[in-house]
């Protein structure tokens, strides 16, 4: 029998299955971060258990700590005490963990792969719904509750409904400019942001072989944005010279049988998925959002959407809400659209590579007037290595702030939120009401187009601006 | 957790697409490490202006919805952050059941943790129930007999898997189940893994 890349990392794990077609599954790694885990140690603890296998997490903070003023405590006296309670529960319990101070330091999806504690083959859960990140590695992973996370790490495994499958084909040429963040909402506009539930999602075709890991993980990020809990793309020779070397990585005699069983990881020729679709990329553009749903995302070239298109009452509802809550017109040109803060970073878009992409936007120009710009690492090491490359320093003299890895105006947990009608530019990865600050109205996009909008200090066609250099 | 039985309530209908985690319960409340008590924080940027104003109008503050245990929404209800809150704040409220024509799916897997019953029906019924709970209809919702009545009159049926049924009936606790029957196949599980794949085992377990 053919099998797709889920049936085999599915099949791999199951320890049980019950009549309902649901099976317990095997969790071979669990990130915990200060959010997601006070309440499940608690659970864990009123029972007198204990975890199953320490050494199978991995936990660090991120979501509430400041980006700024590393050398003092934090000022925040609930985010102190939250950080707080995940140093002591980590101790307590002995899991492995990377303290705030720590140059390893970042966000759970960014610090997973960096330490090779990600790896091909594996089931791994965290406490937060971007988790689907790390399928860009071909393993089994997807963000669960706090109760989830307390079953996890008292048991070392999951009950889980089985997926259906569906594979989305990039197929096409991209053009300049255009970025797996571009194609992810081009992929969410046209599916919609529940257009993939029920189903864990692999990315192929020739444009996903040829792209590196950053953007891998960028796209498999996105894929809960359209729904989906699982994203993930067939480890290769790309994933294993990105994995190689990493600090937890295998070695030696262990790393060459790791390749041989990961390179069996992928969908069988014929295999069937249950959803097929195709996106050429060819005449994808620049994307960027107007509402807030990921799903209302358009090239950059278009207009404002009037509810008047849509006839069904609640998605009416949500279009006029949508509107007014961004304070939009129909009609209205987007690139017509003026912002007040551009946030680069986040789990979607903070590694070294969205810098660079940044970076090369920014140089040599000057971040428009009133417009605040910030970039945000996303781990310690991706830090030193913008610092090294020259990328913080060309941020730096356009008038960027350049700040300490974390969450930051993703999810604004940490005090860097927007103030009630502030508009930004944001490579994260949600436009909801109120995500970056009661009020806060976001525009997602990819690295360089935030960097362009910092420059013009309205929503802006990369390409064009790229144009005025040459 | 409180087993779930029958109900009979009001029910509160929000006719919106995609109401996602973070409008269900704001991120900022996510330093609050307690599952207890979170029902005020529940829509709280729906019910309030800034973070103290009431922002009347909004459904759950209007009679008789304040007493509502079942509430209704648009498809894609729950759907983005994983915060378990989000089903702490309406279980908080008083909510014990959602009826949507999809919902997030860890969303859902959390609700069933927290005895939050989910209904899936397709969108023409759900808009139907809406309309009757504007009327302000009374929702008998009937987990033995799996049946949603209007009213007294039986409209629809509940769609759910056996062991969320039973884990629901009962209030299970999940680890608690998982542990006393699976302890020994997990055991097991893990003794082959280590084998397959041994790379994954490398680590000081202790």
């Amino acid at each position: 029998m053919t099998k797709t890349l889920y049936d085999k990392l599915w099949e791999s794990h199951v320890i049980r299955t019950y009549d309902d077609g649901s099976a317990l599954l095997y969790v071979d790694r669990h990130l915990m971060h200060e959010v997601s885990t006070p309440q499940s140690f608690i659970a864990i603890e009123k029972k007198n258990g204990t975890l199953a296998r320490p050494a199978a997490n991995l936990a660090v903070p991120d979501h509430v700590v400041p980006t700024t003023r590393r050398d003092k405590p934090i000022a925040d006296p609930l985010a102190r005490a939250q950080t707080q309670r995940l140093v002591e529960n980590v101790a307590r319990h002995k899991v492995p963990f990377i303290p705030l101070n720590d140059p390893r330091q970042g966000i759970v999806h960014v610090i997973g792969p960096e330490q090779g504690f990600t790896l091909p083959g594996i089931v791994l859960a965290c406490g937060d719904s971007h988790t689907s990140t790390h399928g860009a590695f071909g393993c089994l992973a997807f963000g669960i509750g706090a109760s989830e996370c307390g079953i996890v790490m008292a048991t070392q495994a999951i009950r889980q409904q089985r997926a259906r499958t569906m594979r989305v084909n990039i197929a096409g040429e991209r053009g300049p400019f255009i970025n797996a963040k571009d194609i992810a909402l081009a992929l969410i506009a046209r599916i919609g942001a529940n257009g993939a539930a029920g189903h864990a999602v692999e990315y192929a075709g020739p444009v996903i072989s040829a792209m590196p890991m950053a953007e891998r993980m960028t796209l498999c990020n996105m894929s809960i944005e359209a729904g989906a809990r699982v994203g993930m793309i067939a480890p290769d020779e790309t994933t294993f010279a990105y994995l190689e070397g990493r600090p937890m990585a295998p070695t030696g005699e262990m790393w060459r049988r790791a390749i041989d069983y990961w390179r069996t990881l992928s969908s069988d020729a014929d295999a069937a998925f249950d959803r097929e679709i195709t996106l050429d990329i060819s005449s994808v553009e620049p994307y960027v959002t107007w509402g807030t749903s990921p799903e209302d995302a358009l090239p950059i070239g278009g207009r404002v959407p009037s509810p008047d298109e849509v006839a069904e009452p609640t998605r009416r509802t949500r279009r006029e809400r949508a509107l007014a809550y961004m304070g939009l017109k129909p009609g209205t040109r987007l690139e017509d659209i003026g912002i007040d803060v551009v946030f680069i970073g986040s789990c979607t878009n903070s590694r070294i590579e969205d810098l660079r992409a940044a970076a090369a936007v920014v140089e040599g120009r000057r971040v428009a007037k009133g417009v605040k710009a910030i970039v945000v690492p996303g781990s310690g090491l991706v830090c030193e290595q913008a610092e090294r490359e020259g990328l913080a320093q060309a941020f730096l003299n356009a008038g960027f702030e350049w700040r300490q890895p974390g969450c930051s105006m993703c999810v604004g947990m940490n005090g860097d939120t927007l103030s009630p009608g502030q508009r930004s530019a944001s490579t994260s990865n949600r436009n909801f009401e109120g995500r970056q600050g009661i009020g806060g109205r976001t525009h997602l996009m990819s690295p360089a187009m935030a960097a362009a909008a910092a420059i013009t200090g309205h929503l802006t066609d990369v390409r064009k601006l790229a144009a005025t250099r040459a | 957790m409180t087993p779930f039985t029958t109900l009979e309530s009001v029910a509160a209908f929000l006719p919106e697409q995609n109401v996602d985690t973070d409008a269900i319960y704001p991120a900022r409340y996510l330093l609050l490490m307690e599952r207890d008590g979170l029902g005020p924080y529940l829509f709280r940027d729906r019910r309030y202006l800034g973070d103290n104003k009431r922002n009347d109008g909004f459904v759950l503050d209007r009679e008789p919805f304040t007493q509502a245990q079942v509430l209704i929404a648009g498809s894609g209800f729950g759907c983005g952050s994983s915060r378990e809150q989000a089903v702490w704040a309406l279980t908080g409220f008083g909510i014990r059941c959602v009826i949507a024509p999809s919902f997030g799916e860890i969303f859902a897997g959390n609700a069933v943790k927290n005895g939050l019953l989910t209904i899936t029906l397709p969108e023409d019924i759900v808009m139907q129930l809406g309309a009757a709970a504007e009327r302000r209809a009374v929702f008998r919702i009937d987990l033995e007999t799996r049946e949603v009545h209007v009213d007294g009159e039986r409209v629809a049926s509940i769609d759910i898997g056996d062991n969320r049924r039973a884990a629901l009936l009962n209030g299970w606790d999940e680890t608690d189940i998982v542990l006393r029957e699976d302890g020994e196949a997990i055991a097991a599980f893990e003794a082959q893994h280590r084998i397959a794949q041994p790379w994954l085992f490398q680590e000081a377990d202790t």
